[in-house]
């Protein structure tokens, strides 16, 4: 089987951030078919002391083997997929994203997250987002265990 | 090596593969009987019927769940009481075609978002024992038959041939089923019955079915075990969790089931309903955390599962060797969990229900098998957890290879590897000391240290040897005192005090010599010495926190109570206790772990849409505790005399183990029975045995008044029908029969307390017939 060697990630030019919020009301059309910005977008704008900060997945895939059901996956393109009818709303996955990044609505049970899908890209009107081509191994990332010591 | 992010499909274990005409074997399939039911919803954690089969007539059958029936016994384990109850005689033994096989889930079974919430409780008069034994499990079958239509799934009756019992939750079907060509050996049969049933043939669609089983040694003794299989879409082979404890493998096979089957057509993340799934996901997220932050640190369950404690018991001097003579050992290092973790698989979710990320179910893939029928093939060996490791420890095995090897033949001949390696270690020590021999074995070597015989006993047992040993043997330690008491072999009392049974059943691996509080919690327990219902050691022998009869008493209600809860609910305990918030420590009460206590309450509340607290589980599984101990009663049993420990429990038995241990026990001489030092150094070690025996069981009676009073019992351990009545119990027969045998018990003089009391101490109560005033 061929195996991605690269994937898009999102990369966050906070200096041109406005905070107007329009990824997140992209990304929740996405993901819920709303226009409502925080919880139901798998991005995040924070307003910090100096301005703004990102919080989104990086496709480190840490899930992957969290999965009971073999509903995450990594597609073709790199990217870390939940498969919604796979899915059996455990919140592992949620529970243990080293970065909060994997997100829960109230609105339903199973989890979603970033697809790289450039919406929030598109929506942005001051440029503050890109998406960006990294190499896999420098991204990803395995669940922690002791190793038994 | 750690690798990680290894696609579902590219994984591989090395194990043999099979291939079988499973066309040909399903087409060997006779229906006895078909039922169709209206598949339904679960509602609020409830699928509000049980599922009736009997085997002797055919008869399949629904049975509503009452309002009534949840508020005065819950669920799972309370569900299976009441059923039973309703369904058998006071006459009823283990292999009677009325006695029942109870397979039951609880309210919050099935839960996805909670660590641990996979379990099935299981319940049938054992053959261990003769009363009931309830054993709680993981694997899919309990979760997945709530969500195919029943909380509780009730066998009863015998099959003439080999039968599997087939719930079909796509079509809506239960069928009994001839099954004349498949194996009876789990690790064959669930994966030929995973891949029969499978819709499609996919790995998703094997992971929608679940199998219970047992194997061949199940039949020849009264160790059988239920293997519950849950299919690992990336080992690609269907996993097994044992209902280990009291023999309900060899019910299932004297039913002549060779299996019991069950097939979900969809489920997800709310398939109970919750009232409310928003809390519930919260409350789990939240323990998802925990396990993530701090399992590292304490337990380390994700990475070796229960086998972390071989190295701590072996530090306290309480992990069994050599029959629980002792409980340390030189070569124990050899099986440290580090030893087990070059062993595992790993990096995979190994729970064994959806989202438990505890995760201790952990296994070694590819392992050459190296006796035996399945001698060269290789296989997937579930395990070795903690209880299996100490029972190889008990036989003085210290290589992990052959606990790999008992732990594999265990599970697929459906065996306990607790009561059969407790029990062997017992035949080891007489071997050792010439009251067993090779002649007498059927030409085992049976000596401590000795795997291959170890191995070959249950090889024997599998093939149905008839040999006089080999199938005495079979029946557990209880039936090989009386077998060799019969033949006059050996000094009796000795026989007796070292054979680690209770009420029939064999210990499981603790070495309890030092803690008053743990006797207890093997004695005083419902099915028999299991440390399911409370674990006190630490507690007792170590930060010495319950020093008083009155507070043993006190952690000898309320641990067994709280624990009942979770085999209410269908539920797993390690979640718990095995993972603990950071700031436990510093709650006025660590060790009932009061976060997790309202998580617990949060999460019914959640489910189920009532709103208890805390003191509630508890008032819920006091009724159902209650209710098992009468119903034991009831079976003639279940009193003072029953609850009973060999004095291996207590303290040392020989004086092999006095001496090795001197320094400790003279010490307890001294400061415990106010001995003169210099006494005590002129005393043979025999005589100080005797001491130490009579004040160690005086000391055992008078913990067993407190709790029975502290339990609404009589002075014989009887639940009196006033405690019924404080319970919410108006049941007639009940409150009759238990009358009754407190007016037989007060006719022969049973109704006084056994603990001798010296000046200045009390027994609980000085007034007769106290209960009568509640
Ligand atoms: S919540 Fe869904 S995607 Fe995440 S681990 Fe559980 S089953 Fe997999
Ligand atoms: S790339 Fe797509 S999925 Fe990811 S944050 Fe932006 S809009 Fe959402
Ligand atoms: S802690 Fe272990 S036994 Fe309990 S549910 Fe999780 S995997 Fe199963």
């Amino acid at each position: 089987m061929d195996h991605p060697t690269t994937v898009k990630i999102l990369k966050f030019h906070a200096e041109k951030c406005n905070g107007c919020l329009e990824c997140e009301k992209a990304c929740s059309q996405v993901h819920f078919k709303t226009k409502d910005d925080g919880e139901k977008s798998a991005i995040r704008i924070i307003k910090t002391e100096k301005g703004y900060s990102m919080h989104v997945c990086d496709q480190r895939g840490l899930c992957l083997d969290m999965c009971p059901v073999g509903a995450l996956t990594r597609r073709k393109n790199g990217v870390v997929w939940l498969d919604v009818n796979t899915c059996i709303g455990c919140q592992a996955c949620v529970g243990f994203c080293p970065i909060g990044a994997m997100r829960k609505a109230d609105v339903r049970i199973e989890p979603f997250k970033c697809i790289s899908c450039g919406s929030c890209v598109r929506a942005c009107p001051e440029k503050a987002l890109e998406l960006v081509e990294v190499k896999l191994p420098d991204v990803t990332q395995v669940v922690y265990h002791k190793l038994g010591a | 090596m750690v690798e990680g992010q290894i696609a579902i499909e590219e994984y591989k274990t090395g194990n043999t593969e099979h291939t079988w005409d499973l066309q040909k074997m399903f087409s060997a399939h006779k229906v006895l009987t078909k039922y169709s039911y209206k598949k339904g919803q679960v509602i609020k954690g409830y699928a509000n019927r049980t599922l009736y089969v009997n085997l002797s007539t055919g008869q399949i059958a629904e049975k509503p769940v009452t309002e009534q029936m949840k508020k005065q016994f819950t669920g799972g384990r309370g569900f299976g009481l009441k059923l039973m109850w309703d369904s058998m005689k006071p006459t009823t033994r283990w292999d009677s075609p009325e006695n029942e096989l109870l397979i039951t889930t609880g309210p919050l079974c099935g839960t996805t978002q909670y660590a641990g919430s996979g379990k099935s409780i299981c319940l049938s008069v054992s053959p261990s024992t003769n009363i009931l034994c309830d054993c709680n499990v993981g694997g899919f079958f309990g979760p997945y038959m709530k969500f195919a239509g029943f909380d509780a799934m009730e066998i009863q009756g015998k099959a003439k041939q080999d039968v599997v019992v087939v719930i079909d939750g796509e079509k809506g079907t239960v069928s009994i089923e001839t099954a004349p060509l498949e194996e009876i050996n789990t690790h064959l049969l669930s994966e030929q019955l995973t891949r029969m049933y499978a819709s499609e043939d996919t790995d998703k669609s094997r992971q929608k079915v679940s199998v219970v089983s047992s194997g061949h040694a199940a039949e020849n003794s009264y160790w059988g075990v239920l293997n519950f299989s849950f299919y690992d879409i990336r080992r690609k082979v269907p996993r097994i969790k044992q209902a280990g404890r009291g023999g309900l493998g060899t019910v299932l096979r004297d039913k002549k089931i060779k299996a019991l089957v069950v097939k979900v057509e969809r489920f997800d993340g709310v398939s109970n309903h919750p009232a409310n799934p928003v809390a519930l996901a919260k409350v789990g997220t939240k323990l998802h955390k925990e396990i993530r932050d701090l399992d590292r640190y304490q337990c380390n369950m994700r990475a070796v599962g229960t086998g972390h404690l071989v190295e701590i018991m072996d530090a306290y001097d309480l992990l069994p060797t050599e029959n629980y003579r002792f409980g340390s050992f030189p070569k124990a290092s050899k099986i440290y969990s580090p030893k087990f973790y070059e062993l595992f698989t790993k990096i995979i979710p190994d729970g064994c229900w959806h989202g438990c990320t505890m995760a201790c179910a952990k296994t070694v893939d590819g392992y050459t098998v190296m006796t035996g029928p399945y001698k060269g093939e290789k296989v997937t060996v579930d395990g070795p957890e903690y209880e299996t490791i100490g029972a190889c420890s008990n036989m003085s095995i210290w290589d992990p290879l052959w606990i790999l090897e008992f732990n594999f033949y265990c599970d697929t001949y459906g065996v306990d590897t607790i009561s059969a390696g407790t029990a062997t270690a017992f035949y080891m020590e007489m071997y050792e000391y010439g009251i067993l021999n090779k002649e007498r074995c059927d030409g085992l070597e049976l000596c401590f240290g000795n795997p291959d015989a170890a191995l070959e006993l249950l090889h024997r047992i599998a093939k149905g040897d008839e040999g006089e040993f080999i199938k005495v043997a079979a029946k557990g330690a209880r039936r090989v005192k009386d077998w060799i008491n019969r033949h006059g072999w050996g000094d009796k009392q000795l026989i007796e005090d070292a054979g680690m049974e209770s009420k029939g059943l064999e210990f499981s691996e603790y070495v309890t010599k030092e803690s008053l509080a743990m006797q207890g919690g093997y004695g005083l327990t419902l099915k028999g010495p299991q440390h399911d219902e409370a674990w006190l050691i630490f507690m007792d022998m170590v930060n010495n926190a319950i020093p008083t009869f009155q507070m043993k008493a006190e952690a000898l209600h309320y641990f067994p109570m709280w624990r009942t809860w979770f085999g209410l609910n269908g539920l797993c305990k390690l979640p718990w206790n095995d993972v603990e918030p950071v700031d436990n420590a510093q709650t006025p009460e660590p060790s009932k772990v009061p976060e997790h206590v309202q998580n617990y309450v949060d999460f019914q509340n959640a489910m189920t849409g009532w709103n208890v607290t805390k003191e509630d589980l508890i008032l819920q599984s006091e009724r159902c505790y209650n209710w098992q101990r009468a119903m034991n009663v009831w079976l003639g049993r279940g009193q003072r005399k029953d609850d009973w420990i060999p004095f291996r429990a207590m303290g040392p038995v020989t004086e092999m183990e006095y001496v090795s241990r001197k320094e400790r026990y003279d010490k307890s001489l001294v400061e415990k029975l106010g001995m003169p030092q210099k006494d005590v150094e002129k005393m043979i070690t025999q005589e100080k045995i005797r001491i130490l025996y009579e004040h160690r069981r005086n000391q055992y009676e008078k913990l067993t008044d407190a709790v029975y009073y502290r339990r609404g019992w009589t002075p014989n351990g009887i639940p009196t029908p006033q405690k019924m009545k404080q319970l919410g119990f108006s049941d007639k027969k009940m409150l009759k029969m238990l009358q009754d045998k407190i007016a037989a018990d007060e006719k022969n003089g049973l109704n006084v307390w056994s603990g001798k009391y010296s000046k200045g101490e009390q027994s609980p109560s000085s007034e007769k017939h106290y209960w009568e005033k509640w």
